[in-house]
Order: C-alpha cells, then sequence, then structure tokens
C-alpha cells in the first residue's frame, strides 16, 4: 500500500534548521509555556537525536513531541521553511510504530477505521450526549474521535447529531448541466457535529447551479490519527477515500473543513502521484465561491440596514497553505454582516488534533488569549472554516464569560442569500 | 551529570519543576544559533535574583560553571555550556515591570522578549529604539550581555545607548544595583557600561532600567540602487554631511542582490551593483521634503533607480527585499559563516574591495550587506563544508577579512559578540596589555572561575 514518510526521509528538512530561534515568536504552544523542548527547534533537535540514536523515544522526549499542535505557524516564519509539522508527525509515527499506540491514540484509530461504529456512536448519543459525554468511560472511543475526552477540565462541546449528515442527503444533488460538478468531502466534525454545516453548503451550491456528489463511501481524512501518529490508520483511510471520490468524475472536490484540506491537499499526496493528483482537485470551498463569483453577487447586494459585527478566525490548515483572502472576501461582501479584523485572527486556536485530548489545560490556556481577542474585536460572532476551530473557539469563549458565538462562514453566506 | 546531592540543592533552591536533567532537557539547552552543541549537566530555570544569588553561591562551593542563556539567538556561541556544567535560563523571568511616563523609563526582567517590550511602550506612544534582526525572539538580557545593535544604529545608538542601571548576581553570589533611574549619574565606576557587552562573564543580569525616547510620528522608506558601491558609500557620506540623519542606511552589495534575484525572482535592474535602504523618521510633514531631498543629494552618484513608498504596505515590500537576503544566501550554498566586522563609515567601499580580492584568493563567493550607516558589514562567507578542503579555505577568509577591518581601523565583530566563535582572533585586535587588563577584571570578580567560562578569552 501507498505510504506517508518515514522520519528518515525528512533528514534533508531537518538539516536545514540553522537553530535561528526565530520560531521562539511564532509557535503558540512555547508561548503557553516558555521552555525550549516546546518550540519547533528543539522538537527538530530531539528529531534529529532520534534518528541518530542520541536520545530514545521515551520520558521528556515523548512529551516534548506530544507538545505539537502540528499548525505549522513556525514553518510560514522560518526563514528556511523546515516543516516541522511535517517532522513531528513522522516521528510519532515511528515513535508508534516502535511502542505502540497509547491507550487514547489506540482508540481513535481503530474508531476511525470503522465508520459504521462512528455512525452508531453518534446515533446512540444523538440528544443525550451531553449527559453521555459525563457517564461514558474516558476511553470509549466516542469520546476520542471529536478528539478529546472532555470529562477533563470542564469542557463544552456541541451534541452529536443524531442522524449523520451524508444520511440525511442523497448522493448526488444535480444542478445546471453547463455548470461544474464537484465532489464534497465533508469530513467527520460535519457528518456527526455540525450537519447544518454540510446544508448549508448545498444550499450556496445549489444558488450557483453546481452539481454535487456526495460519495456514502468516503472516510475520515485522517488528521486525528496523523496527530497520534497512527501512520497505518492515515494510509488506509486515504486510499479508501481515494477509491471513493475517484469512482464518479468531477471537476474539483470541495471541503469546508481546514483540517480536511490539509489532509487531502498535504498530506495524502506524499503518498504518491494519484493521491498527489487527487490533491491538486481538492479546493477549499471558499476558495471555490471566490472563483465562481460568488463574491461580485453577495457585494452588489444591498447592504441591512442592522447589521452583525463578524470577525474572523484563520484556521492554520488554511493560513499555513496561504489561503486567507478568500474567506475574508466572502465575508466582507456580506450585506448583513460588518467584518471587523481581530488582534491575532491568525494565531492557532489551540485544538491541534489529539493534541487536546492529552494537553487540555494547555489548549486552554492557547485557547484563552483567543477568546480575548475576539471580546476585544467587539464581534458578536467570530467565522471559521473548520469544525474543530469552531468546536475550540466556542469552548474557549464560554470559559471566558462572554456571549460571542463561533460560527461557520457558510451559515453566514446562506443567510444573505436571497430567497427563492 | 551532578551528584545527586547537589542536584538536590539546587531543587531546594528553585523547585523541582525547575530543575531538568533529562536527556531531552539538555539536549534542548545545547545549542544556539552557531549551530554548535554542548551538553549541559543541568538546566535550571530560576525566577528571581534571590534564586540566581543561591545557584552562584552553590556554584561557587562545588566549583560548577555556571552559562547564562537568554532565547539561544547568539550568534557568538556566548550561552554555550562548553564546559557541562549548568545552564541558567531567564525564560521565566519575562515581565516588564514599570513603565514610568513621566521619567521615560522603564525596569524590566532580563528574558521579556525585545519586541514584545518595544510593542509594549510604543502604546503609549513611546520609543526603544535598539533593533537586533533577532527582536522578534532574542531577549532584553541577551541584548544587553551583547550589547546588541540594528538598523537603526545610526541614528539612535546601540543596546547600550538605553540602559541607566542593572540590578547584577555577581560572580560569587552577590546581588549588586548599578546605575539607576537618573540619567546623569557619576558616583562610582561606571559598572552599567562595563556589563553591557560583558557576554554573561562579570555578572548575570536580573533587572534593566531602559531610557527611553518619544515615538517618532511617523517614517518614510526609500530603496536606492547605484552602478556601484562606492556611489552608495558616497551617498552615506553625502546624506550625513547634508545634516540629515537617517534612521537606517541599509546596503546590499552586488552579489547580494545577485543571490537574491537568483533565490526570489527579485525585480532589480542588472546594472545596480549596490542598493541601499534608506529610512528616514520624524514629524510627517517633513518626511516628504527629506526624502526628495536625499533623492537630489545622491542623484549624481551613480543612481540607477529610486523607488519611495507611500504606503506603509510598500515600505514593507522595500524592507522584505532586505529580509529575504538570509534565506537567499542559503540557496546558493549550504553553509556561510556570518561574520559582522565594524569599519569607519567612509572606509566601507575599500574594505568591499579588499573583501573582493580575498574571495577571489581563495574562490569562495563571500557576499557583504549591512548596515552602511555605522559601518557594519555582514560578512557572508558561503561554502559547501561537505566539500573537502572547503573549511580550512573559509577560516583562512575569515582571518584575512578580520586583518583587513583591523588595518583600516575597524573591529572584528560590531554586533555579535567574541563568544567562542571569535575567541581565537583575540589577539588580532587586543594588544596583550589590553588583554592583562580584562583578565585580571574578570579574575578578581570571579575568581573560581565560575561565570562563563572560556568565553571571549580561550582558558
Ligand atoms: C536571525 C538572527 C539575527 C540576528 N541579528 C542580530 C542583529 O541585527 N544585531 C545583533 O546585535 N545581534 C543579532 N543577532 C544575535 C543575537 O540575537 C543577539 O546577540 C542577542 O542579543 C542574543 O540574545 P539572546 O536572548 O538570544 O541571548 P543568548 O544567545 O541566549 O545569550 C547571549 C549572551 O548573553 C548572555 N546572557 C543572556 N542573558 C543574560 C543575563 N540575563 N545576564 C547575563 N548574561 C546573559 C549569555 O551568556 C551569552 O553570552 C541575531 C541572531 C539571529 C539568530
Ligand atoms: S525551525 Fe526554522 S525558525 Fe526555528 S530554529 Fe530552525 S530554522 Fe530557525
Ligand atoms: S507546528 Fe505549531 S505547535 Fe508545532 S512546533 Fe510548529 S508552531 Fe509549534
Amino acid at each position: 500500500m501507498a505510504k506517508l514518510k518515514d522520519l528518515e526521509d525528512y533528514q534533508e528538512e531537518i538539516n536545514q534548521c540553522v537553530k535561528c530561534g526565530a520560531c521562539r515568536a511564532h509557535c503558540p504552544v512555547f508561548a503557553a509555556e516558555k521552555r525550549e523542548g516546546r518550540v519547533a527547534r528543539g522538537k527538530v533537535a530531539l528529531c534529529q537525536a532520534l534518528l541518530t540514536g542520541e536520545v530514545k523515544a521515551e520520558g521528556k522526549v515523548l512529551e516534548d513531541l506530544s507538545q505539537c499542535l502540528l499548525c505549522g505557524s513556525c514553518e510560514a516564519q522560518c526563514p528556511n521553511k523546515v516543516p516541522t509539522d511535517e517532522i513531528v508527525a513522522a516521528a510519532r509515527r515511528r515513535i508508534v510504530e516502535e511502542r505502540g499506540l497509547t491507550t487514547v491514540g489506540a482508540a481513535v484509530a481503530a474508531l476511525l477505521s470503522r465508520p459504521r461504529l462512528m455512525n452508531l456512536a453518534a446515533k446512540t448519543s444523538g440528544a443525550l450526549s451531553n449527559l453521555l459525554f459525563k457517564k461514558i468511560p474516558a476511553q470509549s472511543g466516542l469520546h476520542l474521535r471529536f478528539p478529546a475526552p472532555y470529562l477533563e477540565g470542564g469542557r463544552t462541546l456541541p451534541p452529536l447529531t443524531a442522524k449523520p449528515f451524508r444520511e440525511r442527503v442523497p448522493e448526488v444533488i444535480p444542478g445546471d448541466p453547463d455548470r461544474p460538478t464537484v465532489a464534497f468531502f465533508t469530513g467527520c466534525g460535519i457528518n456527526y457535529m455540525y450537519p447544518e454545516i454540510g446544508e448549508a453548503l448545498l444550499k450556496v451550491l445549489k444558488f450557483i447551479g453546481v452539481t454535487v456528489i456526495i460519495p456514502k463511501d468516503q472516510v475520515c481524512c485522517g488528521l486525528p490519527a496523523v496527530s497520534a501518529g497512527a501512520g497505518a490508520t492515515v494510509e488506509a483511510l486515504a486510499a479508501e477515500n481515494l477509491r471513493a471520490l475517484s469512482r464518479t468524475p468531477v471537476d474539483q472536490i470541495v471541503t469546508a473543513c481546514a483540517s480536511c484540506s490539509a489532509g487531502l491537499g498535504k498530506i495524502h499526496p506524499q503518498m504518491g502521484e494519484e493521491y498527489a493528483a487527487q490533491g491538486k482537485k481538492c479546493i477549499d470551498i471558499f476558495v471555490f465561491l471566490v472563483q465562481q463569483g460568488l463574491a461580485e453577487k453577495l457585494a452588489a447586494l444591498p447592504k441591512a440596514a442592522q447589521r452583525t459585527k463578524v470577525t474572523w478566525h484563520d484556521p492554520c490548515h488554511l493560513r499555513t497553505r496561504g489561503i486567507t483572502k478568500e474567506p475574508r472576501q466572502i465575508l466582507a461582501s456580506l450585506p448583513q454582516v460588518d467584518f471587523v479584523e481581530m488582534a491575532g485572527a491568525a494565531s492557532c486556536c489551540g485544538l491541534g488534533g489529539t493534541y487536546s485530548v492529552y494537553h487540555y489545560q494547555h489548549s486552554k490556556k492557547i485557547g484563552a488569549r483567543k477568546a480575548v481577542n475576539i471580546k476585544e474585536s467587539g464581534a458578536e460572532l467570530v467565522a471559521t472554516d473548520c469544525p474543530g476551530c469552531i468546536m475550540q473557539l466556542q469552548d474557549s469563549i464560554n470559559h471566558l464569560g462572554e456571549q460571542a458565538r463561533a460560527v461557520h462562514l457558510l451559515e453566514l453566506v446562506v443567510a444573505a442569500l436571497p430567497a427563492e | 551529570m551532578l551528584e545527586p546531592r547537589i542536584l538536590k540543592t539546587l531543587i531546594s533552591i528553585v523547585g523541582k519543576e525547575q530543575v531538568a536533567t533529562e536527556p531531552a532537557d539538555l539536549l534542548c539547552y545545547s545549542y544556539d544559533a552557531t549551530q554548535q552543541s554542548f551538553l549541559p549537566e543541568v538546566v535550571v530555570h530560576p525566577a528571581t535574583a534571590a534564586e540566581i544569588a543561591a545557584i552562584i553561591k552553590l556554584a561557587n562551593a562545588e566549583l560548577i560553571p555556571v552559562f547564562p542563556r537568554g532565547a539561544g539567538s547568539g550568534f557568538s556561541g556566548g550561552s554555550l555550556p562548553t564546559k557541562g556544567g549548568i545552564v541558567l535560563t531567564t525564560e521565566r523571568m519575562d515581565r516588564i515591570l514599570q513603565i514610568d511616563e513621566e521619567n521615560l523609563i522603564a525596569v524590566v526582567e532580563p528574558g521579556v522578549v525585545t519586541e514584545q517590550f518595544q510593542l509594549a511602550v510604543e502604546k503609549v506612544g513611546l520609543f526603544y529604539p535598539p533593533d537586533p534582526a533577532s527582536l522578534k525572539f532574542s531577549t532584553l538580557g541577551g541584548n544587553v550581555a551583547e550589547c546588541a545593535g540594528g538598523p537603526r544604529c545610526v541614528k539612535y545608538g546601540v543596546t547600550k545607548d538605553y540602559i541607566l542601571g542593572l540590578e547584577v548576581i555577581t560572580p560569587t553570589g552577590d546581588i549588586i544595583t548599578t546605575g539607576g533611574p537618573t540619567m546623569k549619574g557619576v558616583v562610582g565606576y561606571d559598572l552599567t557600561k562595563l556589563l553591557c557587552g560583558s557576554e554573561g562573564t562579570l555578572g548575570i543580569i536580573s533587572k534593566i532600567v531602559i531610557k527611553l525616547l518619544p515615538l517618532p510620528e511617523a517614517k518614510k522608506t526609500m530603496l536606492v540602487m547605484f552602478d556601484s558601491i562606492d556611489g552608495a558609500a558616497q551617498a552615506v557620506s553625502a546624506i550625513i554631511r547634508h545634516k540629515i540623519i537617517p534612521t537606517t542606511l541599509e546596503f546590499m552589495d552586488g552579489r547580494t542582490i545577485d543571490c537574491v534575484r537568483q533565490a526570489t525572482g527579485l525585480d532589480v535592474p542588472l546594472a545596480a551593483r549596490a542598493l541601499l535602504i534608506i529610512e528616514v523618521d520624524g514629524d510627517r510633514d517633513l518626511l516628504d521634503k527629506q526624502a526628495a531631498k536625499i533623492a537630489e543629494i545622491i542623484r549624481p552618484l551613480g543612481v540607477v533607480e529610486t523607488r519611495i513608498a507611500t504606503t506603509p504596505a510598500e515600505s514593507e515590500a522595500l524592507w522584505q527585499i532586505r529580509r529575504s537576503v538570509s534565506a537567499s544566501l542559503r540557496k546558493v550554498n549550504p553553509d556561510k559563516f556570518n561574520e559582522d566586522i565594524c569599519v569607519p563609515r567612509s572606509k566601507l567601499p575599500e574594505m568591499i574591495r579588499k573583501i573582493d580580492v580575498i574571495a577571489e584568493k581563495f574562490s569562495i563567493p563571500i557576499v557583504n550587506f549591512g548596515h552602511a550607516g555605522d559601518g557594519n558589514i555582514h560578512v557572508n562567507i558561503m561554502i559547501d563544508k561537505k566539500v573537502p578542503g572547503e573549511l580550512e579555505k573559509a577560516h583562512h577568509a575569515i582571518e584575512e577579512v578580520f586583518k583587513g577591518a583591523l588595518d583600516l581601523g575597524g573591529t572584528m565583530s560590531g554586533e555579535h559578540g567574541v563568544g567562542i566563535a571569535k575567541a581565537p582572533y583575540i589577539p588580532l585586535e587586543i594588544t596583550p596589555q589590553a588583554a592583562l587588563y580584562m583578565k585580571t577584571l574578570k579574575k578578581s570578580l570571579d575568581p573560581n572561575n565560575i561565570l562563563n567560562p572560556g568565553k571571549i578569552f580561550l582558558d
């Protein structure tokens, strides 16, 4: 089977680190706890030492390597573009191969590779999920998927949906024959937690006449498994998605989740040409909508008299791949919205795959800065493009005792569309 | 590994969490921006002057070397634990204690990151000018210990020009203060100045009293291309002769321009063999006039093209050219030695020509850029270490560059300090008598040679 890159394959990139320390200014984990082992420079040094055998995969080495959000903030500012996120992910895979998955990681991997189990988990929880979350034992898959045993530290969570999104909608939704056909890669967050985002996406695409295919047999993009170091799981999921998404020819594959977009667009392409070709087809929904001319259409609508102040949060997995302009363009064009930029819009929300499973308190600390910035911007809503970020942002806002709501930008777009 | 007994005492001073001995900890505090690595035996993270004093007393009693460390961004190896022992980091001492708008001073702990401090004082309309390129991550303690400087030096000077006083733990573990929150002060020796640039060998700085200026209202950036380095150098003198002191006068030589063009597709005409980035600051309505006057003064000096930024974004784009230099250089050759000689301003073209001759002689690329306003040249000797013989060539070339700078009345290092990187070359610049004076000072203050031993002077 096609495989992800090994830590050894990153030797060249590791050598590119000149130990300048610039990443100390940009790593959110380091900002929360100033220890060299927490910053990209330290993690890269540890990975190098793992390769030479100078350190063993134990104790603090594991702790430091687990302290990474895989957010790519360091790489974006690194003078030599050292891909610390990829290097750390590869190191985690190596560690898992040597030592096996931790209890949490193993359960994540097991659950991710069995979508039927996930559907079941989602169904049985339904409206009762709040209650269940308190009662279900920490190692239950249900807690692990999204991706925290939120029992610790008073995490506030959205309920799981009773009927997953992909079971609610037909597999093909025809549009105008002369408009493009796209596949919608939903991801787990939309499928199990926020089906309304998926529904919003369908409405918007219908409005512009695009045909949408939603392959039923698509599975998780594998990012939580990347974060947990479960390499084999990532590879299996990627292969399954490749099969599901190539069954029907489409012009493009849209995502409304930054993590999925990075999974298909950045991680899977490591595995070979077919995957790389698929990655090229993958496009973030807002980039797609801007290309389709929606921003101009929205901007042409008459402005509402009463407008809501909305700010934007850049999900790391979009920002580090250069997708920052398009969502802002759409947001600013909405007639019911006053777009305000907040300080630190580009800084990580602190979720980071399974990071918050192991490090909820740290993750909360990183999130708290964000919540303060949202508050100071005066916005009532913070819009973004990633279910994981929405969950984390809302949790952080709740903990600050504020009223602002975290929403997906698609929901605001739908609200602006003229009634049919 | 230190004896358990000693570790226990360290733990009793700073707490268990703040004493780190695992391989991962030691590895992560073994390096700095020189990319050299020496493993310490323990890393301690104190939070107060009293804790540092207790650590130093212990170190004296047990004869364990102590290596102070800020962000580890040093370019000369000053923070490297070359003899094992204790790495003492200031990462936890990162509070801004006071910003006094009446007296224009601030008091900070040494672990505050330079840019964080600048942003904090700018919020209240004040200004801390020293701007090393590492300001986003280097610490003020490290800046004082290295007397860091940056592009704004031409007009505003370097770190030591802003340090009014210090709280210091002496090499034997006493806590003393030097200077204070007054603009004048002549009682006793000027220990503040002595400690600025002492590279952590004469004391550990635990508090810094800093002088501030009012924040200039605006700035204006321009980029000027010349057909020769002489044109650029003459421009610098001409501007200053006309009583304009720009905030910055950064230059790039022809080879640097070539590198950046090759790496980034920089849009600069081939005729440009040197480039100056000039920035002026002050009252908004004066700046346009000043920029126009500068353009007029330098016009006869072989100007190929002038670009004046009219918006902050345009100014940012001009600076981006300067910032892309480092990464571009690496694309041309994998390894580089970055020296930072400084010569009298007027000797800059002569120095560049000397370096060109040296590059020719050893047939290795040397590219130069830096601060034309103060004669500080970043000499980048580009090699591939994997090629046999290149490393030796580089060392010979460096020595000749140093000698060349000294012959012109310059110095081996304008900013980065001596550390271990330049220690072998010290006799080139410092006479035996002056070295003895310094060593006697060090020896009497640090009889056990505890604090950052082997730095500046080889033992
Ligand atoms: C990309 C890059 C660009 C740079 N640009 C510049 C530049 O433009 N100008 C410039 O001057 N330098 C520059 N430097 C060098 C470096 O950033 C400076 O020397 C800086 O002052 C070091 O600060 P630090 O906190 O990293 O100190 P460290 O590297 O940790 O330590 C430097 C020295 O200070 C001592 N020290 C640290 N803290 C204390 C303390 N509290 N008390 C006593 N001694 C202490 C250490 O023992 C060591 O000798 C650059 C470095 C990099 C990587
Ligand atoms: S990862 Fe990049 S920014 Fe960080 S120390 Fe290495 S080269 Fe510098
Ligand atoms: S990927 Fe993010 S969390 Fe990890 S080292 Fe880089 S900046 Fe820090």
